[in-house]
């Protein structure tokens, strides 16, 4: 009860000082004084606290079991484990947004400390701007989603958190993501006020550099986090299904990465000024669209908490003033550097980073039309339509073909204008490539030709890279390291794909299926009860050619509050392949429906994306080249 | 030296061009094959010509109508008009039941038989797809 109390009047007072910081800071901002006033740090802090304890109260609230509160009361039950009691805080609408909101105010006041060195007028519009994001937030929050809704009377039990989201990678998975969407706030405010400030510098790139990279790696393993969840818990055995939801997530992420390569020029050359400010801005226009059209029930997903139509109406407007705003002061402000004029030489590093730029821009209006038309159309003609994966594989796979070249050739070029190097080790470098595929994928594959080139070329990238690591060793080793995991993670999602073999059938207790030389045996099953849940185990024997047995023990589970079934997959996990077995009931029958598959090289899929935040880690702790 | 800049820059503009064509128009064509229409038993009942591509109904599975054997699961859809048979031999999602709603994913035999290739998931026992209640519509 208190709690919900302080929580909301938290919400309340952090508005407040949010209206407050702004009219201290524009005076900061007129008056002589060379350094930012400490008073507007302190605010910024306070604000932060606030927030904070607006979320710590919402936490408590749900670790009582404070039905109280509608929010607790729709999201929670007192048999759920604490852990995920805790976790239901951000695994609904309410708290998720109060996790926004929490980021938002961490990062601006993380970003106030970090830029001491930077020019002062800079800093105060960084702050304004990204308190135009906050106050669009704490209204948001206070108008259409307050966490800290009453309940009278109490309820004596809540209704539960879905058990499908009762899962620790999917406790951790809105926090890491949130951190990278909400990250991009700052590099919009931040781009907005250089342009406004004519900043966009050399100095200024490197600084924002470091806050690309931090949203860059909380979003990479924010993403691989839901994807390992639904790998695991949806009991399809994939990793990525082009579902409208996961594409959200990898448009901000394409323009991010985007962003991260351009960035590195401008911090070199100062050139490409507007189209760094154009990233910024997309990128986080791509982020408030995910959040716009998740939440606003228009995309059907686990995500999709509540339709509430004045919800998405206010994201909607909120968008379209930030749009506009940011849209107007770049058109307004932004003069192109004419002292470094953008003579791009054909072959140099910047090129290639500026080729792959395009590449990636067209990976993204592939998945933004994909994700989008079905909307329109519904929208406009109201037939109801999907865009599967063949369309996504068929328009993206071919080009990732010079997209591989391009990421191998690029670092070994040198900035402004170059030669190749080495040109005869990067010719043998191919030929082996060309020639190890070819020798891997002769009886794999019906489509020897796309495949060899393709696999070609995600080898042509392991294998420089990996020469790059050894030979040069601490130079760039960052780059190095993250275009190494990328070609990890092309070549394990393409031998993934080659290689995996799925077997579906309906079993009764005690049959045997057997496939080529391979065999399924049903044993038994038995039964198992937990507070939350009651859960069927399968019992199941799997002989592979070799002979070899090994047990998988999937469950089925039937959760209580509320009434799911569930069915948690069993994974065994070796650096070859991944055994995935999850079973299924089909209406009380004898049968059960099973799914046994065989993915390669799995586990390799995790690692690669781990290896490429490692990547950006790494880059975000390298001293600056000069100076 | 001024008349080659001119001229790399028409180049570069046209280079530009034709690949932003040429591009829509790939994108254009993969999205007209790879797009799967919503379809409802009783939609599917008033077709004149029967569709080779893949396509979704929706609507409920009939009280009673869920019949399994080793390799296929046999159902019906309804939408309370009319109805439709659905031979389906893959992975069951777990909510996938007598009664409730569902949607599949294949391609049509004829006006009576639906040859599903998959059953997709629901994640939640009260949320119905939008397209269902639709196809529903004034139960």
């Amino acid at each position: 009860m208190l709690a919900n109390q302080i929580g909301y009047y938290s919400l309340i007072l952090g508005l407040l000082l949010s209206v407050l910081l702004c009219s201290v800071s524009i005076k900061n901002f007129y008056d002589s004084s060379k350094q930012i006033n400490q008073k507007v740090l302190s605010l910024s802090f306070l604000q932060l606290i606030f927030v904070i304890v607006s979320f710590l109260s919402l936490i408590l609230s749900f670790i009582n079991s404070d039905f109280s509160n509608e929010t607790v009361f729709n999201n929670s039950h007192t048999t759920k484990p604490l852990f995920y009691k805790i976790s239901g805080t951000w695994g609904n609408h309410e708290g998720s947004l109060l996790l926004w909101l929490l980021v938002l105010t961490l990062f601006i006041f993380l970003f106030l400390i970090k830029s001491r060195e930077q020019p002062k007028k800079y800093r105060i519009l960084t702050l304004l701007f990204q308190q135009i994001i906050i106050i669009g937030f704490f209204l948001f929050v206070l108008l259409t989603s307050n966490p800290f809704n009453y309940l009278f009377p109490i309820p004596t039990e809540g209704l539960g958190l879905n058990p499908i989201l009762q899962d620790p990678a999917l406790a951790i998975h809105p926090p890491i993501l949130y951190l990278g969407y909400v990250g991009t706030s700052i590099i919009f405010s931040s781009s907005l006020a250089a342009v406004t400030q004519n900043y966009v510098t050399k100095e200024w790139g490197y600084h924002v550099k470091k806050w690309v990279l931090v949203s860059w790696i909380f979003l990479t393993l924010g993403i691989m986090l839901g994807s390992i969840w639904a790998y695991y818990e949806l009991g399809w055995g994939g990793f990525w299904f082009w579902d409208p939801v996961e594409n959200v997530s990898l448009m901000p992420w394409l323009t991010l990465t985007a962003l991260l390569h351009c960035i590195a020029v401008l911090e070199r050359r100062a050139v490409l000024t507007s189209w760094v400010i154009i990233l910024s801005i997309t990128t986080f226009t791509l982020s408030m669209c995910g959040t716009f059209l998740v939440r606003s029930g228009i995309l059907n997903s686990v995500h999709t908490f509540a339709n509430d139509p004045a919800r998405g109406i206010f994201i909607l407007i909120f968008l379209f003033v930030l749009i506009t705003l940011s849209l107007g002061i770049f058109f307004l402000f932004h003069k192109e550097n004419n002292k470094n004029p953008n003579n791009f030489f054909w072959l140099s590093r910047e090129t290639s980073i500026l080729i792959n730029n395009w590449f990636m821009m067209y990976f993204l209006s592939v998945v933004l039309i994909g994700t989008v038309y079905p909307i329109f159309l519904d929208v406009i003609t109201s037939e109801k339509i999907s865009v599967g994966p063949p369309f996504y594989q068929k328009l993206i796979v071919p080009f990732l073909i010079p997209f591989l070249l391009f990421m191998s050739l690029g670092p070994r070029l040198k900035w402004i204008k170059s030669k190749i190097e080495n040109k005869n080790s990067l010719i043998i470098t191919f030929i082996i490539s060309v020639m190890l595929t070819f020798f891997i994928l002769k009886n794999l594959t019906t489509d020897l030709l796309f495949y060899t080139v393709l696999v070609s070329a995600a080898f042509f990238l392991f294998f420089t890279t990996l020469k790059e690591l050894f030979i040069k060793k601490f130079y760039n080793i960052s780059q190095t390291v993250a275009h190494f995991g990328f070609s990890l993670l092309i070549l394990s999602i393409l031998f993934n794909s080659i290689l995996s073999s799925e077997i579906i059938t309906n079993i009764k207790i005690g049959e045997k299926y057997s496939y080529n030389k391979s065999e399924i045996f049903f044993k038994k099953t038995e039964e198992r009860k937990e507070s939350n849940f009651n859960a069927i185990i399968g019992h199941f024997e799997i002989k592979d050619q070799s002979g070899k047995i090994i047990e998988l023990k999937p469950e089925i589970r039937f959760y209580n509050q509320p009434i799911i079934i569930t069915s948690e997959a069993d994974i065994k996990t070796t650096l070859l392949d991944d055994k995935f077995l999850a079973m299924n009931l089909v209406k009380g029958n004898e049968y059960f429906n099973i799914r046994y598959q065989v993915k390669s090289f799995m586990i390799w899929i995790w690692i690669s994306v781990l290896l490429l935040s490692l990547g950006g880690l790494m880059s975000l702790f390298k001293k600056r080249y000069e100076k | 030296m001024y008349g080659k800049k001119v001229k790399l820059r028409i180049l570069f503009l046209a280079l530009i061009l034709s690949s932003v064509i040429l591009i829509v128009f790939l994108v254009l064509q993969s999205l007209k094959e790879n797009v799967v229409y919503f379809q409802s038993p009783s939609e599917i009942k008033s077709l004149i010509e029967l569709d080779k591509k893949k396509i979704r109904v929706g609507g409920m599975v009939k009280e009673k109508s869920i019949l399994i054997n080793s390799n296929e699961v046999n159902f019906i859809i309804t939408d309370f008009k009319n109805e439709i048979n659905v031979i389906y031999s893959g992975a069951v999602p777990n909510l996938f039941a007598e009664g409730k709603g569902v949607v599949a994913e294949g391609f049509l035999k004829d006006k009576n038989y639906f040859k599903a290739t998959k059953i997709l998931a629901k994640h939640d026992e009260n949320y119905m797809p939008p397209e269902v209640k639709e196809a529903i519509g004034d139960k």
